[in-house]
């Protein structure tokens, strides 16, 4: 029992982290219909600049909420306008093409940050500095640690602030109606171009959120980190109904706790290939997506 | 999952280009018998590492070590009357198939007299078979899965060799930890993690212990906790994890976040700088070692002082190692009065020296006999220290 309350957590922490990467690839999609898997490489970026910025700041000495706070912030608004940026050069060029051709612009954008990341960062795993002093709470046999803790907690934050935004601001109400339609949206007064850029930042920012959040838990960083955790996440995010935002969360928790249910039995070797076979199986049975509304595609 | 796919397919199809490129100046080239500049000039000798990757601090101590030994062969007026020897090092970036293509390249096209390396087991398995097809002797400073001297006669090393290694940890577990159950978490995707496991499992259970069924990892995973929930629900007296640093750092983090308080022991693979990420984690944790850098012998007080000299930080087990390797080619270059392969193979075979980690005479087998440490790991003030407990013979 302690063991499978123990794995319950262990799944909710691990799939809490999918959650936050699959936040997103979903809200992208959702006004784009842009699956863009460079997403998972900002997380990447969004790890680095928090590494940078807490060694900067000397937090693994002297670990402080505070300090983790503006490391955390001063991560998201880099990100923020690397997302910007990479809309503004990569997608916005082709974006009047065909949907491939955004898709395999999206692709080039990836290895571009990876390839370009060892290039820059070096191949080498870095440690990330311990900017919270790590606790363990322990109820009944069960432990958690602060950090997974935050992880989960901030997912949650994240899922509503994110659906309060979309669903109560005006700046929500202008991305729903980019999504619904960019041309009609133009005509009726909408920056469009600007609504995008926002959302790019938007997401952006919550990758380089959860970037810096796993390194905290999980302290090695390095260039390629994205590329599993971002394509696990994106699965997350078409299991859980891509565009949709409890989708994501639902996703991303699922898959999290099939992982670690694999993981306790004897073909723990096979736990990256979970997240696969459930992307297939999905695409099979409800393509749509646990959350995701399944209607005729708009023309 | 086309994503996925399509970057495999291209990495392989990369692959296979540059395998091709390489065969095709390999067959070329090929060396013939005692070239021209096989008497005059500096003697080429090569190194390959993991000077980036996953295993960087190995291939960064190894170079350290073997740079410090060949200083002081030049230093001391070279070989074969008065040769310097050149030093060419090439990264593999951690990875097998480019363990394979730097041997390639530094036998064939930089046409060096031996092959230094590598320190991960899977790695020198990848490239001993090229060193043995162009007869170029490879020395492993630190590779101990048993089956890489196994390759062929060109093949030698100058570590022990696991099947000793996991003799010591299980006696060690058994003896004086007065372990009776034990569980294992191995990394699938190394032949070092892998001959440790079974080798520990088989020596334990022969004092007598209980094994529990080893656990699988792969080279990469972040997260351990489900895996050793499971193990943790069995209540193992001891845990070993016998992978490389980067995964037993996470792997002491996430055992006593879920309150496991058991000693964790490791083998040689524990030996690198992220293992410091583990931090009060590996208090309580036991590895079994090469060399301990605080034995008073001057052999091994004299190499830790220059050491530290030119590198401004301590030594470990690794650069020891390389040191080691680089003394037992100097003397087998010595006794051969040439650098042809095969006479220096012959030389090789029979080299007895005395290096920083024991004598290093070889066996028939082209393997060392020599005794292993238990260490102490311990994190203090930031920084991992090894901290010397006992000494095991082999029989």
């Amino acid at each position: 029992m302690e063991t499978v309350l123990q794995q319950l957590i262990n799944g909710l922490s691990l799939g809490a982290i999918y959650a936050l990467i699959a936040l997103g690839y979903t809200m992208v999609y959702g006004v784009l219909r842009l699956i863009n898997f460079a997403h998972g490489d900002v997380y990447m970026l969004g790890a680095f600049a928090g590494y940078f910025l807490a060694n900067a700041l000397q937090l693994d000495t002297n670990p402080s909420i505070f300090g983790a706070v503006v490391v955390t912030t001063g991560a998201m608004a880099i990100c923020a306008g690397i997302g910007i940026l990479i809309e503004r050069l990569a997608y916005r060029p082709v974006r009047h093409h065909s949907r491939l051709t955004s898709l395999i612009t999206a692709i080039g954008v990836s290895l571009f940050l990876e390839y370009g990341g060892q290039v820059v960062f070096g191949a080498t795993p870095r440690f990330f500095p311990q900017m919270v002093r790590s606790e363990i709470y322990s109820v009944g046999g069960v432990q958690i640690t602060n950090q997974n803790l935050l992880i989960i907690v901030v997912a949650l934050l994240m899922m509503f602030g994110l659906r309060f935004i979309v669903q109560r601001t005006r700046i929500g109400k202008a991305m729903r109606a980019t999504s619904y339609n960019l041309s009609v949206a133009r005509l009726m007064g909408i920056n469009t171009d600007f609504i995008i850029a926002f959302t790019f930042a938007l997401g952006s920012a919550l990758a380089a959120a959860a970037g810096v959040l796993v390194a905290l838990a999980i302290p090695r960083i390095d260039p390629l980190m994205g590329l599993m955790t971002g394509l696990k996440a994106f699965v997350a995010a078409v299991l859980g109904g891509i565009g949709s935002i409890p989708g994501a969360m639902l996703g991303g928790l699922l898959i999290g706790l099939m992982e670690t249910g694999l993981s306790a039995t004897a073909y723990s070797t096979y736990r990256d290939a979970v997240a696969f076979a459930v992307l297939i199986l999905i695409l099979l049975v409800r393509p749509a997506g646990i959350l995701g509304a399944s209607g005729p595609e708009k023309v | 999952m086309r994503l996925a796919l399509s970057r495999c397919t291209l990495h392989r199809l990369a692959l296979t280009v540059a395998y091709v490129l390489l065969t095709t100046i390999a067959c070329e080239r090929r060396p013939g018998t005692g070239g021209p500049e096989s008497t005059t000039g500096d003697i080429l000798v090569g190194m390959y590492g993991s000077l980036t990757g996953d295993g960087a601090s190995f291939g960064q101590s190894s170079r350290e070590g073997t740079e410090l030994a060949v200083d002081e062969v030049n230093a001391a007026g070279g070989l074969l009357g008065g040769r310097r020897i050149r030093l060419l090092v090439e990264d593999d970036q951690s990875r097998p198939e480019e363990a394979s293509n730097a041997v390639t390249k530094l036998v064939t096209q930089d046409k060096v007299v031996a092959v230094l390396g590598e320190v991960a087991s899977r790695r020198s398995l990848a490239a001993a078979p090229i060193s043995q097809k162009y007869q170029i002797p490879m020395i492993s400073p630190s590779s101990t899965n048993e089956r890489v001297t196994e390759v062929g006669d060109y093949i030698f090393r100058v570590c022990f060799i696991d099947p000793f290694q996991g003799e010591v940890l299980a006696k060690f577990a058994f003896n004086d930890l007065k372990a009776r159950r034990v569980a294992i978490l191995k990394d699938i995707q190394q032949d070092y993690s892998v001959g440790l496991t079974d080798s520990i499992s088989k020596h334990f259970a022969a004092l007598g212990g209980d094994v529990m069924e080893p656990v699988s990892y792969s080279t990469g995973d972040a997260d351990f906790k489900a895996v050793l929930t499971q193990v943790r629900s069995q209540k193992p007296d001891v845990l070993f994890a016998t992978g490389y640093y980067p995964e037993a750092a996470i792997i002491v983090r996430q055992a006593r976040e879920l309150g496991m308080k058991m000693p964790i022991l490791g083998g040689d693979g524990w030996v690198g700088d992220a293992l410091r990420n583990g931090r009060e984690a590996l208090n309580n944790t036991f590895i079994s070692n090469h060399y301990s850098g605080d034995n008073p012998d001057p052999v091994v007080q004299n190499f830790v002082k220059a050491y530290r000299s030119t590198f401004k930080r301590e030594p470990d087990a690794i650069a020891a190692l390389a040191y080691d390797s680089v003394k037992v080619l100097a003397d087998a270059l010595t006794r051969a009065g040439s650098t042809d392969g095969p006479r220096l193979r012959d030389a090789l075979a029979t080299a007895d020296v005395q290096g920083v980690t024991g004598r290093l005479k070889i066996n028939e087998k082209r393997n060392v006999d020599k005794p292993a440490v238990i260490q102490e790991v311990t994190y203090v003030e930031g920084d991992v220290k090894f901290v010397y407990k006992t000494t095991i013979n082999p029989n």
